[in-house]
């Protein structure tokens, strides 16, 4: 086989194999457990697309000018999607963390926020 | 006296001194009620400025009950390192080296008007508020330290190790500097920060919050009435920490 | 007029090459494990803490930043002030001062708090800090560096050379007057808060970039057994000796001044007679080794090529000395909130703070020692930098 001849064969096969792996049952989907039913505050597909603008832009609000309204808040999300199991959005089948980990993308935000709803002996909102 | 002619002299006595105590008790009332929570949807206004009042000489050397009620309220747990553990406020024992007099005063950030740590941060992390409220933004803080450097008053700690079980109000983590923020999670809902409302609580009444710029609040009251200090004031950063007795 | 001067690169075999490399990989893979090490648990795996914020990753980082500016001196000193009996190394001059600053500022980055937010620092700017302008200044002197070399070493581009020239010895000016004013624009600590602290770094930066410049040229001919004109040498090493007595000079004005002013006894007192370690560092370390004995070596009437890499090595290690008296020092110190009195916290106010620098930041700062050296080797090799000749040197 020529050199040019192994260089399509590659290419052909690195746009091909791809597919192949999206077939196959071995690729980890994303475990998305709902924790409580009902609608999130957005329609589905777009807080799939949005969350992280979504996100970035009620965070600078917040912090910056001091606006804490409800509807976007971090904390309530949290509060929702908390796993009923393990009362955390992260962990292996985290609302938040399958799905990113699926993704393959950084999850930076529970660095500093806390992954687990306020007790309710806490200091309520 | 017959209740025929109207308003009996008892009657009178009573409304008098109803009328007379509710116009003694309204400053009161005044004095206790805090500016009310902005709404949730309002941004923090410049008309505002938030400040606190340190009366000195109702500190005790050994009374830590604001330290303690910061460390509850901002879920800060103490590692076993004193050296890197974050200390948002604390109580300094002083001794003037004339006299001999003794001081213990809670120090934590001053929240200046001319912030040092504002102006060298290199991303503006870490900002003032328009209400007065120094912050350091932890989402876009790249942990450099160099607000830490520059802060005159020894304010801000750094995370120097992974946090879990941040509060839901307070996050904290790994990285980023922090510091004293006037408890504006509670400020904002009309609340007055931990340490004061302890330091109240407790009865020893040092501590008192408010908005420096309206003229009716209590603390706006008392720095017009009483000699008040600011903690390095020849550095002219205005700070809205003041003290009295010292 | 000016001759055309003839480049080469670095020659050898190559296992030679190889192995140098190879020597260099050693530091360079302690310092990356002590960065993923650091990144992973935090600043607690380090000496540094609420007390001591800057360490040793800031002392080797802002010594490789003010040393690289000072490294493009020899280059300046050819284009700008017209002595082309520096022509010929002149391109190794750029070389060294833009790896210096990519080493520095390596390790400046990788010990940020959180430095997988670069990105942010890059495109968040705060105007009124030091420190944004230093990412417009540093960055803008790699591109002044690399397009002096282009200018420098391009024929066609030769007569461009002086303006580029002179654009990088202002520009250069500017930064390090920034890396000084990052600390003498600070009120909140007695060694700073002084705006001597940014010619005092201007000229810091001479002498340390000359004293790494020497041993790097004697190196590079040592490698390659090419002759070096005793003339050449001895222009650099006089250079050398001004630089180290200008900072002499510029040291003694600092603490005369801070000595004058009442407010200042105790911290000078602390700094020159009972601090400890940086007592020892400043009076051994910077003024005696790195000031006092270099200028006694290089201005001997017959100084040899030993006694001039002596001096150059004394200097460095005074100028370390120096960064960390400076930075930690400084930092040692208690800031003083209530003047007048004394205090104590259980915030370490009022007293002292230790420190014991750790060895993943020994480690972090060696690393980008070592990423400079390696940058600079293997441009050399790729590139014809090195001068043909220096055997002769060209008359101005």
């Amino acid at each position: 086989m020529s050199l040019r001849g192994l260089l399509q064969f590659a290419a052909c096969l690195a746009l091909v194999l791809p597919a192949l792996a999206f077939a196959s049952e071995r690729t980890p989907k994303p475990d998305i457990v709902i924790a409580n039913p009902g609608h999130c505050v957005e329609p589905t597909e777009i807080m799939r697309r949005n969350h992280p603008q979504m996100l970035f832009h009620q965070r600078d609000l917040t912090m910056h000018e001091g606006i804490r309204t409800t509807k976007y808040s971090l904390e309530r999300c949290v509060a929702c999607h908390a796993s009923k199991t393990t009362d955390s959005v992260l962990g292996p089948k985290g609302f938040c963390q399958s799905c990113h980990a699926y993704a393959g993308v950084t999850l930076d935000c529970f660095e500093c926020h806390a992954s687990k709803p306020e007790l309710a002996t806490g200091t309520s909102q | 006296m017959s209740s025929e002619d109207g308003l009996s002299r008892r009657g009178f006595l009573a409304i008098s001194a109803a009328a007379l105590g509710g116009v003694m008790l309204a400053p009161g009332i005044r004095l206790i009620e805090i500016a009310a929570a902005r709404a949730p949807d309002q941004p923090a206004s410049s008309k505002v400025r938030w400040g606190l009042l340190i009366d000195t000489n109702k500190c005790q050397t050994g009374c830590d009950d604001c330290v303690s009620a910061c460390a509850t309220e901002n879920g800060i747990k103490s590692s076993g390192h004193p050296r890197t553990d974050s200390q948002w406020i604390r109580k300094i024992e002083l001794k003037d080296m004339r006299n001999g007099r003794t001081h213990s005063v809670p120090v934590m950030c001053q929240h200046c008007a001319e912030p040092p740590c504002v102006l060298v941060c290199p991303t503006g992390a870490s900002f003032k508020r328009a209400d007065g409220i120094v912050l350091v933004d932890r989402h876009i803080c790249i942990g450099c330290r160099y607000c830490m450097m520059a802060c005159p008053y020894k304010a801000r700690s750094f995370v120097a190790q992974e946090l879990t079980d941040q509060k839901p109000d307070v996050p904290r983590g790994k990285g980023t500097v922090e510091g004293c923020t006037f408890c504006v999670q509670r400020v904002d809902r009309g609340q007055q920060p931990a340490c004061v409302d302890a330091c109240t609580k407790a009865g020893h009444n040092a501590m008192t919050f408010g908005d420096l710029n309206d003229p009716h609040s209590e603390i706006a009251q008392r720095v017009a009435q009483y000699a008040t200090t600011a903690i390095r004031a020849d550095l002219r950063t205005d700070p809205g920490v003041r003290y009295q007795g010292l | 007029m000016a001759e055309t001067v003839a480049y080469r690169q670095l020659g050898g075999p190559s296992t030679r090459f190889w192995g140098l490399l190879a020597l260099l990989a050693i530091p360079l893979a302690l310092g990356a494990v002590s960065y993923f090490y650091m990144e992973h648990y935090g600043h607690i795996v380090t000496g540094m803490d609420n007390q001591i914020v800057w360490g040793m990753p800031h002392v080797f980082a802002v010594f490789m930043i003010v040393a690289a500016s000072g490294a493009l001196n020899v280059a300046s000193t050819a284009s700008v002030f017209g002595k082309t009996a520096y022509k010929p190394i002149a391109p190794l001059s750029a070389l060294l001062a833009v790896s210096l600053l990519v080493g520095g500022l390596t390790v400046l980055v990788l010990d940020l708090g959180r430095s997988d937010r670069l990105i942010v620092a890059m495109t968040h700017f705060n105007f009124t800090s030091i420190f944004t302008l230093n990412v417009f200044l540093y960055n803008g002197f790699i591109i002044f560096c690399v397009v002096y070399l282009w200018f420098m070493l391009e024929r066609r581009m030769n007569r461009y050379a002086k303006v580029v020239g002179m654009g990088a010895f202002i520009w250069r000016l500017m930064l390090t007057t920034g890396t000084g004013s990052i600390f003498g624009f600070l009120v909140a600590r007695e060694a700073y808060d002084t705006a001597i602290l940014a010619p005092m770094f201007i000229v810091f930066s001479f002498a340390y970039g000359t004293a790494l410049f020497i041993p790097l040229l004697l190196a590079t001919c040592c490698w390659d057994r090419q002759p070096i004109a005793d003339e050449l040498l001895a222009r650099l090493k006089n250079l050398l000796g001004v630089f180290v007595a200008a900072s002499l000079y510029f040291v003694t004005v600092y603490h005369l001044t801070k000595l004058y002013m009442t407010q200042y006894d105790d911290f000078e007192r602390f700094v020159l007679l009972d601090g400890g370690v940086y007592t020892f560092l400043f009076w051994v370390g910077e003024i005696a080794l790195g000031g006092i004995l270099p200028l006694i070596l290089l201005f001997r009437p017959r100084t040899s090529r030993r006694a001039i890499v002596a001096a150059c090595a004394l200097v460095v290690l005074g100028g370390l000395a120096q960064m960390y008296v400076t930075i930690v020092g400084g930092e040692a110190y208690p800031q003083i909130l209530f003047p007048g009195m004394i205090e104590s916290s259980s915030f370490f106010d009022g007293v002292v703070h230790p420190y014991t620098p750790s060895v993943p930041e020994v480690f972090l700062g060696l690393g980008g020692v070592a990423l400079a050296a390696t940058i600079v080797v293997v441009v050399l090799r790729a590139l014809a930098l090195l001068p043909a000749r220096l055997d002769q040197v060209p008359q101005a």
